[in-house]
């Protein structure tokens, strides 16, 4: 009857539940995530910078038209190791650092591509592409917007 | 007493020798790889079930688990009566479909993961009350079309959190009737929609313990029973973090479930399969009750068993608009021999 005798730890009311099962959940480990991101996300930009140099040393690309290829060919082996089932099991392991990437971006696209080509060309792999995607666009062109506001009205 | 149906406000008690007269389950490879592997009685080796979409591979493994069900209690499909099923699915396609193939009178059933129970439940009341001679129960899940229909596509990159729950692949049927043969359900108890305002889709576990903590005391005390009148008690998908507070709840209210308290989301998979911190979904508590739990009764493993399948009421619009969980869990008493 030990149990007893232990003090009452679960009031079981809204206020407080989610306070006393905090302790439950396995905590995420940030440092060795972090860890994790900063190593496969500087992996997935060494592997641009080796990209874009191949470019520019057999293509005749200059450093600034460089970049277009390479983020057409890193989206590529992105939609790719998606088709093949690699990618969401690399964003399971990496978390932001294959997210964050252009890679990341290519993955949310092809991914919900795959998902909804059962619903049909146009309203599934169509309509559904950018339900992950769209949000990103979105924030981006808006944040670029504001950003670009401050620069000249600070700068000029 | 011959009348008495009801002990306290949500428990029943089956009047007549109500059994499961057959019971079968269906799975993906996952699931077929874990420790209960050998029970179950159709493996599909990929998740398509050889279909060409995850609706229609659930929808198969519903319907193996069906036939084999059928076919174990010996019973041709047009002597049952009633087909209560569910699953995870907007509209509860899956079980729709299964029951036009079937063609059996059907009473399509919600109740999230909890649904295994809910018609268990449910086909014995209608078998002790005479609307029904032979009743047909199940439900399924599909890891992917869950992740679609909840969350987000299979293939995205997206982490999860160590604390989130790997929805089983797979469908459970049971048929239910008066027999020589087979598991005894003697009692039910109801449970009611518990809330205690987790918000996280993830964080299932802690969101249902509470439901099963409800459901599980007011069982004890209709019947005036204790975690020592069971071999054994499951939970349907709490995982490793919903079976800790559980755990920890009762020993506060003055109920020590260690020696017989068990989940079927933490049985279904072996520590070494990365399913974070357990299995869900219906078909998880269906999966384990209609293989491991009916096989252990049928050969005197067990004796009396509770299964408390627990659900999870929340919709895709609901979390996103900031909703809590709702949460609901139903017991059923199992007990073996004949």
């Amino acid at each position: 009857m030990a149990e007893r005798t232990k003090q009452i730890k679960f009031q079981l009311n809204r206020e407080t539940y989610s306070k006393e099962t905090a302790a439950y959940k396995p905590k995420k480990n940030v440092l060795w995530n972090s860890l994790k991101a900063f190593l496969v996300g500087g992996f997935i930009c060494m592997l641009g910078q080796l990209i874009a140099n191949f470019y520019m040393m057999y293509f005749n690309f200059t450093e600034r038209s460089a970049g277009n290829p390479t983020v057409a060919t890193l989206i590529f082996i992105a939609v790719l190791l998606t088709g093949f089932g690699v990618y969401d099991v690399l964003g399971q392991f990496a978390g932001a650092g294959s997210a964050v990437p252009v890679t990341g971006f290519a993955n949310s696209v092809a991914a919900a591509a795959i998902e909804h080509r059962s619903e049909g060309y146009v309203l599934g792999v169509a309509g559904n592409m950018f339900k992950l995607a769209g949000a990103v666009i979105v924030y981006g062109v808006v944040a670029s917007f504001v950003v670009v506001l401050i620069k000249k009205l600070i700068v000029g | 007493m011959q009348n008495v149906k009801k002990l306290g406000r949500q428990t029943w008690l089956f009047s007549k020798e109500i059994r499961i007269l057959g019971s079968a389950v269906a799975v993906g490879p996952l699931e077929g790889q874990g420790p209960l592997g050998k029970e179950f009685d159709h493996i599909h080796s990929d998740n398509y079930a050889s279909q060409n979409s995850w609706e229609k591979a659930e929808r198969t493994m519903m319907r193996d688990a069906a036939d084999s069900a059928l076919s174990k209690s010996s019973l041709a499909k047009d002597q049952i009566d009633v087909m209560l099923a569910g699953d995870l699915l907007n509209q509860i396609i899956t079980s729709n479909y299964t029951a036009h193939e079937l063609s059996i009178p059907f009473l399509g059933l919600f109740g999230a993961c909890s649904t295994s129970m809910e018609g268990l439940a449910l086909a014995a009341a209608l078998v002790d009350s005479g609307f029904a001679q032979y009743a047909l129960t199940g439900c399924s899940s599909h890891n992917s079309t869950a992740e679609r229909q909840f969350r987000y596509p299979t293939e995205y990159g997206g982490q999860k959190p160590p604390y989130a729950q790997w929805t089983v692949t797979g469908a459970g049927a049971a048929v239910v009737g008066e027999g020589p043969y087979g598991p005894k359900i003697t009692h039910a108890t109801i449970g009611k929609v518990i809330d205690l305002g987790i918000k996280d889709p993830f964080d299932m576990g802690t969101a249902m313990a509470p439901a099963a903590v409800d459901t599980i005391k007011t069982h004890f005390q209709d019947l005036e029973r204790g975690p020592h009148d069971y071999d054994l008690i499951v939970t349907g998908d709490l995982g490793r973090v919903g079976y800790a507070i559980l755990k920890d709840i009762l020993a506060d209210q003055g109920y020590n479930m260690t020696p017989v308290y068990n989940d079927c989301g933490i049985m279904i998979y072996s520590a070494d399969q990365d399913v974070f911190s357990g299995g869900s979904g219906c078909a998880c508590s269906a999966v384990v009750t209609y293989s491991h739990i009916v096989n252990g009764l049928n050969k005197g493993k067990y004796s009396r068993v509770l299964v408390v399948a627990t659900g999870a009421l929340f919709s895709p619009v609901s979390f996103q608009q900031g909703e809590s969980i709702p949460c609901i869990a139903h017991g059923v008493v199992l007990e073996g021999g004949r």
